[in-house]
């Protein structure tokens, strides 16, 4: 998005948001609410709804709600009685001012982080009924500006911050030369037909963090991996239409990817440390394009990383000496299962790890995750008072001797980036792959 | 089909050594191969920011500052996309096209000839070049490209309508449409993707997104009458002036023609839909159920299906036969008729079919090494790399493309001692 276009808006000025319901009327809100409800939701959102008994165990879990000093409006349930239950009781006869509200609730006070599905006695998954509520905002037009773009971004060029064709194999060969100067025979294999893994990125990684790749290429390089990058589309495994609800455009996003792969041949696709396009490919975009697992295996950077450390394909030639804290991304430990095998790489990499706590499956969200950092800076502050809590688990790991904060993931790291510049908790921020390109052995 | 008539299908064993490449260059990229397999090639460092291509051991005149996606067209020109003090164009057999540009990449090749196009980007301007011309037309993005069957005609999903990102509200106006030989349809819309164009090269077809809820299929600027909730790339019959494309209804999938189903059996998925050579019959990978993939033809689905994927569908020659491959779990089938081999692979290739459907094999990798195998029966010619078998056109001979201990072998088997 360009500079001038970026100006901070006031908190209920986004243009998303005001300009696409300035032409809703009562009949099209009931019309989509109905069809959204009867059509595509069945019995999931049904049950969870009759089964809750509104007990409010779940508000104990939510960043939201313990940050703003206990305020029921940002529990979990409260979030869902101020917009789900809502559009049932009233069976849909809600006002353009209500959709307006569930719009700003849905997609920038949850980050479909699913902690709170961990504390309810019935498991109800409160991210499921918010992503609802966000599938009716995409049908109504009235999804917040940020993230609306975004998802065009990712309908026009199948990435998500406008990469053009012909900057994407640019970079990878601008960042390949660069590398070459380090070990001159290093390659970026593009379109190799029959490579063992297709290694794909998010599209911030060539915008704006370019030695993200050259780092990943060195790594790939040390370890002698066979992989291969496409230069065309497909190269993006990112997905914030699985945010914004545009079900169908998630699909075309996750088809292009895995087909992409499929051609190339890999066996596997090994993806940067991105936590919300993991969850877009092994469970949300595949399922809803009919696979039922990846059709092709998918392997996190963390998992990769556990990979090449354990096997001895990358060995450690001095561990980073500064303590460092783990940070658990949502979408790769509570749905993912990778925390301990974060912490063997971190251990291998690093002199010491000082938990955070709470910390794997039962830690806090980032509060940019789930879209919600993708709403852009109309929203920063409400992510950012949003998890005070958060703040108050980094200085924790501080003053335990934490000295650097390690962040598996794009989102987490730019939300946390926030955290600690706004309450001055003082940590410095890193991938894993920041640390394990410093501290492996190179030729 | 690739004419083969004139190639050497006589000389039993052909060998190229390639040992010495790797002392005589910085470095050796992966080989490609022609067709006829007469030729065998790869990129080359030649120092620093110095690149040029081998072939049979020989390189190109000269060198290029940068080289990549090194391929053969079917007429046996190598092709390559190549750099020179910052400009980008494609060389064929070492001979750079006349004109220069920005950058190029996405490159498509015709299917029986010698042809070639690219997508260019010249001042941050973007159309495509066919053969060395580029468009006269530029536009300010290009995003989905096609070469027709013959190659002498391209298309693309161009930008008609500046939009600066973030401008959301004009962007769901329409600002995108396509270009045939550089001239845009008419119409905008919210999105274009997945162009094709017919036969005679004289029609084109994309998905087009006309809000962000209705998508239909575009047919030279006319989109058919009705929306769907989604839908996939569109296909020209071969010979009539029809397309096909998959829809999505009510949550499912069916086939439709010019806006009328076709398939009204609904799929949880339908996609690869493709005629047969004489148009009378289509074939699609389906998901007849969720997590199950298999092969429907005219509508109806193979009995078995496969629980992680099925590809590389494709008709024989003759139209009678369909093979295409499956995974489940990490193994790969070849599925002919809907029959798995016997046979499974770590990775398979799609089937090639003798000309007269008799004969199938395909190019197959198991533990690290590559093979062909025919008919179920795996080839003796376990190699460091392979290329796709490809039979005579009498279909007795098949012949067999393939790199072992750094020599590169271009071998012609009859079909009947292959197993031997
Ligand atoms: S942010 Fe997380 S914990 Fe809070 S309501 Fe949303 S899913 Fe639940
Ligand atoms: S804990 Fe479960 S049952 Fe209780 S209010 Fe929350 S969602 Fe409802």
């Amino acid at each position: 998005m360009t500079e001038a276009a970026k100006k901070e808006t006031p908190k209920g000025l986004d243009q998303g948001i005001e300009v696409g319901a300035s032409s809703l009327t009562g009949e099209k809100i009931e019309g989509v609410i109905k069809s959204v409800l009867d059509n595509e939701t069945g019995a999931r959102l049904k049950t969870y709804v009759d089964t809750c008994i509104h007990c409010g165990l779940c508000s104990e879990a939510c960043h939201y709600y313990l940050s703003h000093d206990n305020d029921p409006r940002y529990s979990p349930v409260g979030k869902v009685k101020q917009t789900m239950w809502e559009m049932l009781r009233k069976k849909g006869k809600v006002s353009p001012e209500f959709i307006k509200k569930a719009a700003v609730i849905s997609h920038t006070e949850c980050n479909l982080c699913k902690r709170c599905a961990m504390y309810c006695p019935f498991g109800i998954d409160i991210a499921y009924i918010m992503s609802v509520v966000r599938r009716i905002i995409h049908r109504l037009g009235v999804t917040p500006l940020y993230i609306q773009d975004t998802a065009h971004s990712h309908a026009v060029t199948m990435n998500q911050m406008w990469v053009k064709g012909d900057e994407w194999p640019d970079t990878l060969q601008w960042q390949e030369e660069e590398a070459q100067d380090e070990i001159p025979c290093l390659r970026i294999p593009l379109d190799k037909e029959g490579a063992d893994i297709m290694y794909s990125v998010i599209a911030p990684e060539p915008k704006f963090q370019a030695q993200l790749i050259y780092q990943a290429a060195v790594i790939m390089d040390v370890a002698g991996v066979n992989w291969t990058m496409p230069s065309g589309i497909g190269w993006d495994n990112s997905d914030m239409a699985m945010f914004t609800g545009d079900n169908e455009l998630m699909g075309r996003i996750k088809r292009t990817h895995y087909e992409t792969a499929s051609r190339l041949k890999v066996k596997r696709i090994v993806m940067g440390e991105c936590g919300h396009a993991f969850r877009s490919v092994y469970d949300m975009g595949n399922r809803w394009l009919g696979w039922r697992e990846p059709p092709i295996p998918i392997v996190h950077a963390i998992d990769f990383y556990y990979e090449l450390i354990k096997s001895g394909k990358i060995k450690i030639a001095k561990k980073y000496d500064q303590p460092v804290t783990l940070h658990d991304p949502c979408n790769v430990v509570r749905g993912g299962g990778l925390h301990e095998k974060a912490r063997y790489v971190i251990r291998a990499i690093c002199e010491e790890l000082i938990e955070m706590h709470p910390n794997r499956e039962h830690n806090y969200c980032c509060a940019a995750g789930g879209g919600v950092i993708n709403c852009g800076p109309p929203y920063k502050m409400t992510r950012v008072h949003g998890n005070k809590i958060k703040a108050e688990q980094l200085f924790a790991a501080k003053a335990k001797g934490a000295k650097t904060l390690v962040t598996p993931c794009h989102n987490c790291h730019s939300g946390l980036e926030d955290i600690v510049h706004h309450y001055e908790v003082g940590l410095g921020l890193k991938f894993i792959s920041d640390i394990l390109y410093e501290v492996m052995e190179k030729p | 089909m690739i004419d083969g008539k004139a190639w050497d299908w006589e000389t039993g064993q052909k060998k190229i050594p390639m040992s010495d490449w790797r002392g005589r260059f910085g470095w050796v990229e992966e080989p490609y191969v022609s067709l006829d397999g007469e030729k065998v090639a790869a990129i080359v460092n030649t120092g620093e920011e110095a690149f040029n291509v081998c072939v049979n051991g020989d390189t190109w005149e000269r060198d290029f500052d940068k080289i990549w996606h090194l391929r053969f067209l079917p007429d046996g020109c190598l092709t390559a996309l190549v750099s020179d003090l910052g400009e980008w164009t494609v060389a064929v057999d070492g001979s750079p096209w006349q004109n220069m540009f920005g950058y190029v990449w996405n490159p498509l090749y015709s299917r029986n000839n010698g042809h070639m196009a690219v997508a260019v980007q010249q001042d941050m301007r973007y159309c495509m070049a066919l053969d060395g011309k580029a468009w006269n037309e530029t536009y300010a993005n290009i995003t989905y490209f096609a070469l027709s069957g013959c190659g002498t005609k391209t298309a693309g999903a161009v930008q008609v309508v500046d939009a600066d990102s973030g401008e959301i509200h004009k962007f769901k106006q329409g600002t995108f449409s396509a270009a045939l030989q550089g001239k845009a349809w008419d119409t905008t819309f919210v999105n274009v993707w997945n162009l094709t164009i017919s036969p005679d090269g004289e029609h084109l077809a994309a998905e087009v997104r006309q809000s962000l809820y209705d998508y239909t299929i575009a047919v030279d600027g006319q989109t058919w009458d009705r929306v769907y909730t989604c839908v996939w790339e569109p296909v020209f019959h071969p010979t009539k002036h029809h397309v096909v494309a998959p829809v999505r209804k009510g949550g499912y999938w069916m086939l439709a023609q010019d806006g009328e189903i076709l398939w009204d059996r609904p799929f949880v998925q339908l996609w690869h839909q493709m005629f047969s050579p004489d148009g009378d019959r289509i074939a699609a990978v389906v998901a007849p159920g969720y997590g199950r993939w298999t092969v429907a033809i005219d509508g109806l689905p193979w009995k078995q299906s496969f629980k992680d994927m099925v590809t590389d569908a494709v008709f024989s020659p003759n139209g009678k036969r369909v093979g295409a491959l499956a995974k489940e779990d990490r193994s790969w089938y070849v599925v002919l008729d809907g029959v798995p081999w016997s046979n499974t692979f770590d990775m398979a290739w799609q089937p090639v079919f003798s000309p007269d459907g008799e004969h199938v094999a395909a190019k197959i990798e198991k533990n690290g090494k590559f093979a062909v195998a025919l008919d179920d029966h795996l080839g003796p010619h376990i190699c460091d790399a392979a290329w796709d078998p490809i039979f005579s056109p009498e279909g007795d001979k098949i012949l067999l493309r393939f790199i072992e201990d750094n020599t590169y072998y271009r071998r012609v088997v009859p079909v009947g001692e292959f197993a031997r």
